[in-house]
């Protein structure tokens, strides 16, 4: 394939599918995205299900820590 | 405390006002890809939702508007992959023409179909470089690679193109 073959079929791809660049936005797109926002499932993250079971853990293996951990609570 | 950081932060009215300062810069992006309007408003929205999604990972020193088109790239990229064989070119984004409408329509529906055989990757690369003009630096920064990748990208797609139009008995601007 040479360079004139490549500029051929640039030439074939603008004389159909022309370039669109800047179009603008017709309307605010915000209220979809607070929508968007509210469908947002409620979602823990897994390192604090591992703090949790740490935690857990502690307070099933040395009960002792119960007081200390309310301590700073 | 900078837009940046709230934003970093979890504030939502920070994130509304780089939303409002950014959806249009966002959605002109991911239109010259997917070449829909409706399909871009949503995508927008996709993109603003993967990017609150991911607030903790951006740094408020960062450049956000990079940031959001990488995303946006993807999110448009994630939809090419999806649609691949089923996604229409629009009419109403031809180019006026004095040629016969019958050959004008026959050639579009080649590039179209061929156009649809690329590979999502190549596709999104080959709309941004061959028709939109866009320069490989801007589309490599979107896609997260180098110029020299965009470039070989794009003689792969031309290659790619060229093959399948040749399958259909077309080559560049002249029928067989």
């Amino acid at each position: 394939m040479n360079h004139q073959d490549d500029n051929e079929l640039r030439e074939l791809l603008k004389r159909n599918i022309p370039p669109l660049g800047n179009r603008d936005l017709p309307r605010d797109l915000w209220p979809q995205m607070l929508e968007r926002l509210s469908r947002q499932p409620f979602h823990v993250p897994w390192f604090d299900w591992a703090l949790a079971a740490l935690v857990g853990a502690a307070v099933l293996i040395f009960p002792g820590i119960i007081p200390a951990l309310l301590y700073h609570l | 405390m900078e837009l940046l950081e709230r934003f970093a932060a979890g504030d939502l009215e920070a994130f509304e006002a780089l939303f409002r300062q950014h959806q249009r810069d966002v959605y002109a992006w991911i239109v010259r890809i997917v070449r829909d309007t409706g399909m871009a408003e949503d995508l927008t929205v996709e993109t603003f939702w993967r990017i609150y999604r991911s607030r903790a990972r951006f740094r408020p020193d960062g450049n956000f508007c990079a940031w959001s088109r990488r995303i946006a790239t993807n999110a448009a990229l994630d939809h090419l992959r999806a649609k691949r064989h089923d996604t229409e070119l629009d009419e109403n984004f031809a180019a006026p023409t004095r040629r016969d409408p019958a050959i004008q329509n026959e050639e579009r529906q080649a590039l179209h179909k061929a156009f649809s055989q690329l590979p999502a990757k190549y596709r999104l690369i080959a709309t941004l470089a061959l028709i939109e003009g866009e320069p490989y630096d801007s589309i490599a920064e979107a896609v997260g690679t180098s110029a020299s990748v965009v470039k070989i990208r794009v003689f792969r797609a031309v290659r790619m193109l060229r093959k399948n139009l040749s399958a259909m008995g077309i080559t560049a601007g002249v029928r067989q």
